[in-house]
């Protein structure tokens, strides 16, 4: 698979999900049980992400290095409430310069 | 329907333009992730006009970053982060009552933001004003911020001198974040991210995280489970705290 074979695809997928909302009945989906997965499923999955993102290497091992002390960095300014993009600058500054020093 | 008075007009558009100012300047920080995960200017580009989803983006890139043995991984992701479009896509549909292309148009445009906006407002008519307006003013941000980004990241050498892998993981923090409002919320996280580090040395790149999912099945035989599948607000802070977003977030009425 090539990787725009990869991006068309996705983005169709995203779209026909989308657009599923606008033609099924609503009631389809109306469960308490089916609405309580929905709503976690966000949740597991982002959260998965940051965890292999942070903690994960090459083949999967492992591994702690500057990343981590850049997530905790970014989780801290979460809970004071900075905004997104600041968010993000100061994980990514966490690391380049954990990394410049030589640290880790 | 009695027109909407030029007040309210107002007071809906100024909610549209902070919302779409907040959220499309994080398309920065896509643009440069994607490129830095090795994706060009126009594949970025492409993700951000037709797959327009924030969270679904970041994942993609995250996980083709380690090359394209991730793609279908990295679709399944985006897909099943997708999932919850199409539930707005429920809630907004009654409210807008379009056909034609313009159902394929606001299908495109539904996302976390617009029907956030949208379902906010007490009168149906400022609500689809707020739909349209929210997500054109996203899109629009959004594609601009992502070119940018793009071209900046395409611009620096290796992403991780600059702390870009961190950033990806900052990045899932940050969308994760507004959701984590319950503990059952905070269990269901800290099991799915136990899961996929433990599966990580074991699985194909992806597939963790993948297996991780299924801990939202969790929430089916877990009655008190967290169930509030409202849209993020990064805005809080930007727009008027009198707004209605949070109160009025999908999936609390039906609760």
């Amino acid at each position: 698979m090539s990787l725009w074979t990869a991006v068309l695809v996705a983005s169709a997928l995203a779209f026909a999900l989308k657009f599923l909302g606008y033609v099924v009945p609503a009631h389809w989906l109306e469960g308490q049980r089916t609405s309580r997965v929905t709503s976690a499923l966000p949740i597991a999955l982002l959260s998965a992400l940051v965890a292999v993102q942070t903690l994960t290497g090459d083949g999967g091992a492992l591994v702690v290095d500057a990343r981590l002390a850049a997530v905790a960095v970014a989780l801290v300014a979460l809970a004071l409430r900075a905004p997104f993009l600041l968010v993000v600058a100061l994980a990514a500054g966490t690391a380049a310069l954990l990394r410049a020093l030589g640290v880790a | 329907m009695a027109a909407l008075d030029p007040a309210r007009r107002r007071a809906v558009l100024r909610q549209a333009v902070s919302v779409g100012v907040a959220t499309g300047a994080y398309g920065i920080s896509f643009g440069a992730l994607s490129t830095a995960a090795g994706l060009d200017v126009l594949q970025t580009q492409a993700l951000s006009v037709l797959l327009f989803s924030g969270g679904s983006q970041f994942a993609f890139v995250g996980l083709v970053a380690g090359g394209l043995s991730g793609a279908p991984a990295a679709i399944a992701t985006s897909t099943l982060l997708g999932v919850r479009n199409g539930l707005y896509g429920l809630q907004v549909a009654r409210m807008l009552d379009v056909r034609g292309l313009r159902r394929v148009a606001a299908a495109q445009l539904t996302i976390d933001e617009s029907t956030a906006v949208g379902v906010a407002q007490p009168e149906e008519r400022a609500g689809r004003l707020g739909f349209w307006a929210t997500g054109l003013a996203v899109f629009v941000l959004w594609n601009l911020m992502t070119l940018a980004g793009a071209l900046v990241g395409d611009a620096i050498g290796d992403p991780k001198t600059y702390g870009l892998d961190a950033a990806a993981a900052a990045a899932f923090c940050g969308l994760l974040w507004p959701r984590l409002k319950s503990g059952d919320a905070f269990a269901i996280a800290a099991l799915a991210a136990l899961v996929a580090v433990m599966l990580a040395p074991h699985a194909p790149a992806g597939v963790p995280v993948l297996v991780a999912a299924l801990t939202a099945l969790v929430a089916a035989v877990w009655p008190n489970a967290h169930r509030d599948p409202a849209p993020p607000h990064h805005w809080r802070d930007e727009a008027d705290p009198e707004q209605a977003g949070r109160q009025a977030a999908p999936g609390r009425e039906a609760s």
